[in-house]
């Protein structure tokens, strides 16, 4: 077996076994359940947790992602101690932390949906872009985690750059584009709104979820631009792609600060 | 042989190792001593290859590290105190290091010695600090390295464990492995070392035989003789 699936195998195994991952996809589970219990329909759940994956999903994958980088300094130590490459350790680590996060996600989401029948109520389609949507967010968001703290050794400080991470993709991305079309009103913005949409993987997530959905009045702004530019067809496909980008453009600059740093 | 040629590293403006120049004796147990922030677990991470030097050369056997690091295929680590993964039994963790060195020796009896087959099934996190050190100084001797290094080994260790470990860094030595301990507690090393290298502010005050040091100092143990060093009494 190769060093990344060894090293991704004891950090699953590590993780499955955590309270705190339990609990989060627990808590997921209690959400889904309990909106289904004050009687919603397959659509109008999938809608809420559409709003509870977008707040919840970056936070715990920071939060969480940040302090288990921290925790596990001595370990990776040990690894590097080994002769394998810090290519492979990075990319073991990373997939065995970012991994157990987006299983927690889904099953805790997954399951209970499944359980209520929800698919014949919203189309299958809108789940499947829930189950994506939250699934890159937690990549994305977990190798922004890993890049923050491994460029940030002091525990505090990075725990501060990761809240803060969130507070601005999450809740200062919006006002600002508020503020923006009030400000500019008058000015041709659709171009440098759509740019501007694509550099958030929050708001990248929520167009996804909503875009194959009947929930245009939910689509906002610069959701509704995104759908009548791109279409109902071609806009789901543009919000993965840019996501797996997003996914993948931390992990590139968290394997850099992995691979430079000194330990 | 481990050798150290004018090896310098800082962190950022912060010089923690000014020209080092060092050798590890095959056969030989070496102590690494010095004050806090002397420098020491920066000499072991860049042994280890966890940082980089800024200058100067690392060699094993004459020749340079390798940048793949398969030079640390003959390197044995204990940190101190590791913080492993917590939900991973003991078995676990070392299931996990074999399987990454697959066709490696391993050193069955060193598990039974440390007695870790007693705790195989326990998960990490649940260990005391004492535990812990064992199975860090089992992960050291696992793959039977040319060269061992050990940092603060019997950190929280119950004399029996003490004593064990000891024995087991005297059967290294034996069989001509290089040995480099790092520790606060200088009776201890004081019992096992054959050298002594001295660092403080960066620089390798002094390097030699222990017995070369008592005589430099004047004194008749380890302990006054580098607290002689530290006050600047004998300084090489």
């Amino acid at each position: 077996m190769s060093t990344v699936l060894l090293v991704l195998k004891a950090g699953v195994r590590d993780l499955a076994r955590s309270r705190w991952l339990l609990a989060y996809a627990a808590g997921f589970w209690a959400v889904t359940e309990a909106l289904f219990l004050f009687g919603g329909t397959g659509q109008q759940v999938v809608l809420s947790l559409l709003n509870a994956m977008l707040l919840l999903v970056p936070l715990v994958a920071l939060v969480f992602g940040t302090a288990h980088v921290h925790a596990s300094r001595e370990f990776t130590e040990l690894l590097l101690s080994q002769p394998l490459s810090r290519r492979s350790v990075f990319l073991g680590l990373y997939l065995g932390m970012a991994l157990p996060l987006t299983g927690a996600f889904l099953i805790g989401v997954g399951v209970p949906l499944v359980m209520h029948g929800a698919a014949a109520d919203a189309p299958r389609f809108a789940l499947a872009m829930l189950a994506v949507g939250g699934a890159l967010l937690t990549l994305a968001f977990a190798a922004l985690a890993m890049a923050i703290a491994l460029g940030v050794d002091d525990r505090l400080r990075a725990m501060t750059r990761a809240l803060a991470a969130w507070f601005a993709l999450t809740v200062a991305y919006d006002g600002a584009v508020l503020a923006i079309v009030s400000a500019f009103g008058d000015w041709p913005l659709e171009r440098p709104l759509l740019v501007a949409m694509l550099g958030n993987p929050v708001d990248l997530a929520r167009v996804l979820v909503l875009t194959s959905l009947d929930a245009n009045a939910l689509l906002g702004y610069t959701g509704a631009l995104f759908r009548r530019v791109f279409g109902t067809a071609l806009g789901p496909a543009i919000a993965v792609t840019a996501l797996v980008a997003w996914a993948a453009l931390p992990v590139l600059v968290a394997r850099r600060n992995f691979l430079r740093r000194d330990f | 042989m481990i050798t150290l040629d004018g090896v310098r590293k800082a962190y950022g403006k912060r010089q923690v190792l000014e020209g080092v120049s060092l050798a590890l004796q095959p056969g030989r147990i070496t102590a690494l001593v010095g004050p806090n922030g002397s420098g020491k677990t920066t000499l072991i991470k860049l042994i280890l290859g966890l940082a980089r030097p800024d200058a100067g050369r690392l060699l094993l056997d004459g020749r340079a590290f390798d940048a793949d690091g398969a030079y640390r295929a003959r390197i044995g680590y204990a940190p101190q105190s590791p913080r492993l993964p917590e939900h991973l039994t003991v078995g676990e963790v070392f299931a996990m290091l074999r399987a990454l060195r697959p066709g490696a020796e391993v050193d069955e009896g060193m598990l039974d010695a440390f007695g870790l087959r007693n705790e195989w099934d326990t998960a990490v996190g649940t260990l005391s600090g004492g535990w812990r050190q064992k199975v860090a100084n089992a992960c050291a001797f696992l793959f039977r390295p040319d060269v061992l290094i050990l940092d603060e080994p019997t950190a929280g260790l119950d004399p029996v464990a003490s004593g064990m470990l000891k024995a087991e860094i005297r059967a290294a030595r034996v069989a001509g492995r290089t040995v480099l301990i790092s520790s606060h507690i200088l009776v201890e090393l004081e019992e096992l070392a054959d050298d002594v290298a001295f660092l403080s502010d960066g620089h390798l005050r002094f390097a030699g035989p222990v017995d070369a040091l008592l005589k430099e100092t004047g004194t008749r143990r380890l302990e006054p003789a580098v607290a002689a060093l530290l006050r600047g009494l004998k300084v090489v």
